[in-house]
Formats: C-alpha cells, sequence, structure tokens
C-alpha cells in the first residue's frame, strides 16, 4: 500500500475540507476501499474517515414521515434499525444481504451507493421508497433523486470534493409493501445475477395506485422497470398481473452476458423475481387487510 | 509514516507506534503478536481475520489500525478464561469442529458475535452467523454442532 494522510474529521463541514485534497478519498466501512487500497487498484493520497461525524451514522425521522439515513450508518445499523424495519422492511432485507456478517459490520450504506456497483443489493430499495441522495460540496448543499445520481458502472454524480452525506426515504403511503429478491447461485457471499424489488400501494378500494419496480445486476446501472410499473397501475393484484408485469420488466432490463450469467437467463431471472416479489408484497399485512 | 496510537485489545490498552498503512490485522500479528487472527484472503472473504470490535464480529483485513483508537477489541488470545477454554471453544474440540484449525479462532470469534446476541440460536441462524467464516477442511455440520452445543452449554450456566 502507498503512503497516503489520514483525516479524522468529526463534522461534515471538515470531512468537505479534507476531501479538497488532490487524492482524498471517503472511508466509511472500508470494505471495499481498504482491498482497492492494498491491491495497488486504487492511488489513494489521503483518507477522509467518516466514521467519527455523528451526523453521518444516524438514522432519524424527517418532517414529511420519510426516514433519513446517514451514509456512513453500516449494513447492520440499517437492517437492525426500528423504524426501518417497521416502515421500510425491504430496505432493512436488503442491507442483510451485503456480504457477511463481518462486511454488514462495517460495510455501509453510502459506500454501497457510491461504488455503484450493477449489482448492490442496497440500492433497488432505496430507488423504491424514492430515496434522494444529500450531497454536500464546496459550492454547498444539492440533493439529486438516488436514481439519477449513480451514472454507470463505479461512477456517479459526486464531483470533485464532493461528499454523499444522507439518503432521505419518502413516507411510505398507506397499503403498501415492499420487497427485495435477488437470486444467487450460492445462499451467502454471493453477488446477484439478477434482483428485483417491487413496491406496491393499494388505493381505498384495493387497486394499484403506485407501483415501483427496480431491478439490480440486469444494466449498467439499477434499472426502472417502468412498463412493468405501467402495466400493475389502476389493477387488482392478482397472480396473472404479476406474471405479465414479470415479463415487461424482462423487457425493461438490459443485462449483459458474463461470468455470472447469460444476458437471456437474467431476463428469465428477472420475470421471475419481479412476479414472486410483487406476490410476496401481497402477503404483507398492510396489503391484506386494504384487499377487499 | 509511523505515528502513536492508543487502543484496548483483549480488555488491555497499549500505546503502539504503527505504520499508518497498517490494518489491524497487522497491528494484532506483527504490533502485539496476536497471531491467533490469521490472514487468508486479505480481502474479507474468508473470515479468518475475524475478531470483535466492540462486540461485532469484522473482518481485521478490512480495517486500518488508524480505527483502532476508542474501539474494544477482543481476538481468540482473549476469549478463553484464565487459560480455561471457552465454551465456544471446548465445545468444537468435543464435537470435532476443527480440522487443520486455519478457519478454527474466526469461527470462535464469530460464534461468540452470535451466542452474546442470541443465546439460543437456531441451526439456520448459527449457520448464517458463520457464512462469512470458510473452512476448506470438511463441511460445516460439526462446527455447527458445536456452536448449537455450546449455546446449550452456556444456557445451563455452564462456563
Amino acid at each position: 500500500m502507498k503512503e497516503f494522510a489520514y483525516a479524522c474529521p468529526t463534522t461534515i463541514g471538515e470531512a468537505v475540507a479534507a476531501l479538497q485534497a488532490d487524492g482524498a478519498r471517503a472511508l466509511a466501512g472500508g470494505t471495499d476501499l481498504i482491498p482497492q487500497m492494498r491491491e495497488g487498484r486504487r492511488q489513494v493520497a489521503c483518507v477522509v474517515d467518516l466514521k467519527r461525524i455523528p451526523e453521518l451514522a444516524s438514522i432519524s425521522p424527517l418532517a414529511d414521515g420519510g426516514l433519513v439515513l446517514g451514509a456512513a450508518a453500516s449494513a447492520t445499523q440499517v437492517a437492525r434499525h426500528a423504524s426501518v424495519a417497521a416502515a421500510y422492511p425491504a430496505v432493512a432485507q436488503s442491507a442483510r444481504l451485503i456480504g457477511s456478517l463481518q462486511v454488514q459490520n462495517r460495510a455501509s450504506l453510502g459506500g454501497n451507493i457510491c461504488n455503484a456497483a450493477p449489482s448492490a443489493d442496497a440500492v433497488p430499495a432505496l430507488i423504491c421508497h424514492q430515496a434522494r441522495a444529500r450531497i454536500v460540496g464546496p459550492a454547498g448543499q444539492r440533493d439529486e433523486p438516488l436514481e439519477t445520481f449513480i451514472r454507470a458502472p463505479g461512477k456517479t454524480s459526486l464531483g470533485p470534493g464532493e461528499l454523499l452525506v444522507s439518503i432521505m426515504l419518502a413516507p411510505v403511503p398507506p397499503r403498501s409493501a415492499a420487497t427485495y429478491l435477488r437470486f444467487t447461485p450460492r445462499r451467502e457471499m454471493d453477488i446477484a445475477v439478477a434482483g428485483a424489488c417491487a413496491l406496491i400501494s393499494l388505493d381505498a378500494q384495493g387497486r394499484i395506485a403506485a407501483a415501483r419496480v427496480v431491478l439490480a445486476s440486469v444494466g449498467p446501472t439499477p434499472v426502472r422497470a417502468a412498463s412493468a410499473e405501467r402495466h400493475l397501475l389502476g389493477e387488482r393484484p392478482a397472480h396473472e398481473l404479476f406474471a405479465c408485469a414479470g415479463q415487461r420488466a424482462a423487457d425493461d432490463a438490459r443485462p449483459i452476458s458474463d461470468t455470472r450469467g447469460s444476458a437471456d437467463y437474467r431476463r428469465s431471472l428477472v420475470a421471475v423475481l419481479t412476479a414472486r416479489a410483487l406476490a410476496e408484497c401481497c402477503t404483507a399485512p398492510s396489503i391484506q387487510q386494504a384487499k377487499p | 509514516m509511523k505515528t502513536l496510537i492508543t487502543c484496548t485489545v483483549n480488555g488491555a490498552e497499549h500505546t503502539l507506534l504503527i505504520d499508518t498503512r497498517d490494518t489491524l490485522l497487522d497491528l494484532l500479528r506483527e504490533r502485539l503478536g496476536l497471531t491467533g487472527c490469521k490472514e487468508g484472503c486479505g480481502n474479507g472473504n474468508c473470515g479468518t481475520c475475524t475478531v470483535l470490535v466492540d462486540g461485532a464480529a469484522t473482518n481485521a483485513c478490512l480495517m486500518l489500525a488508524l480505527e483502532a483508537p476508542g474501539r474494544d477489541i477482543v481476538t481468540i488470545e482473549g476469549v478463553s478464561l484464565q487459560g480455561k477454554l471457552h465454551p465456544i471453544q471446548r465445545a468444537l474440540v468435543e464435537h470435532g469442529g476443527t480440522q487443520c484449525g486455519f478457519c478454527t479462532p474466526g469461527i470462535v470469534l464469530s460464534a461468540k458475535a452470535l451466542l452474546d446476541n442470541n443465546p439460543s440460536p437456531t441451526t439456520a441462524e448459527v449457520r448464517h452467523a458463520i457464512a462469512g467464516n470458510i473452512c476448506r477442511c470438511t463441511g460445516y455440520d460439526k462446527i455447527v454442532d458445536a456452536i448449537v452445543g455450546a449455546a446449550a452449554t452456556l444456557q445451563a450456566g455452564g462456563r
């Protein structure tokens, strides 16, 4: 590993100031950054450790009924937080899929996002919940939908010296449920060949008033399955409907063939996972009670 | 570059001169001689370097030594009590849950992190808790049996 300077700020302001240095890089969990540095895949002149900034590690309610997750909060912290578990179970569920427990105890939500891997497990559920990224940089603060924040494999909209400080989740409408499912050859310690997160909200008559389907590992970024979502709107939940939505989602996917699976295989997985995720949403008490 | 840090390992406070590039694993093995913590893959996949940091199972290879100050670190050397094996260690011996032993310290610490928070886990919970600890000698059945057995011993007040 090359020599590097180490900064351990205690405020966001100090962290952003430290990130202005050439070759500075934020360190949260370190589960990706440290191996990258050790293997010489990334040259870092200054490591800016974010873990001593209380705001970045906190999870708290928003005035609009949503929830704000600090970017340096660990996957374990996210998975175990009472408000996440109660209102955003798909977010908790996906945080539990990242690496091993050892990795989850260190890896941060912000790191999973900023690595911008197409397979990032935490991201589809966050996008389903209309997550917005709050970014602080030399020019001040800006917010951006998470969906556009992730630009390409390994690329986000973060400019030089900018820091992702938090993720804001939208309030969950009544009669809603969300589920994330992924397919891996091994049950644990694996990377998704394909993943699908579905969120549905029913109106008072039991029709689907809002639907979001976001796919993992089937495009350069997490993929919003827009035609699957349109297909669901205004309909009553039913298995045939979900199977159809799954087919649409497979068409929305833009997979490549690689060592983990062929493009065709991934499309088939998307159809199945989307339909299953939608069906699983319907087993949630919030949906069961709403169905006429 | 060298720097002086103070950290707590196995209940004792140490002030150490470290290289700023040291991982926690380097600190434990090279600076403190705690070689029970092993390096397998060096990138967080195998779990042989598992230690407890503030009670949570952590890959020591994925943490900088610079991040150690203020954290309570426990290694395999800090698990036995006055020279007496911890019930998890004893159960691994009794169930034959070891072969070459390279993964064993990490498994003990993952099991300890589990049982400290969940005193009577199901077999599935045990398997999940050690999913980040790779054993290449054998299957995991005897290891799982040992951890379930240790949970029962601890529940019965055994030490």
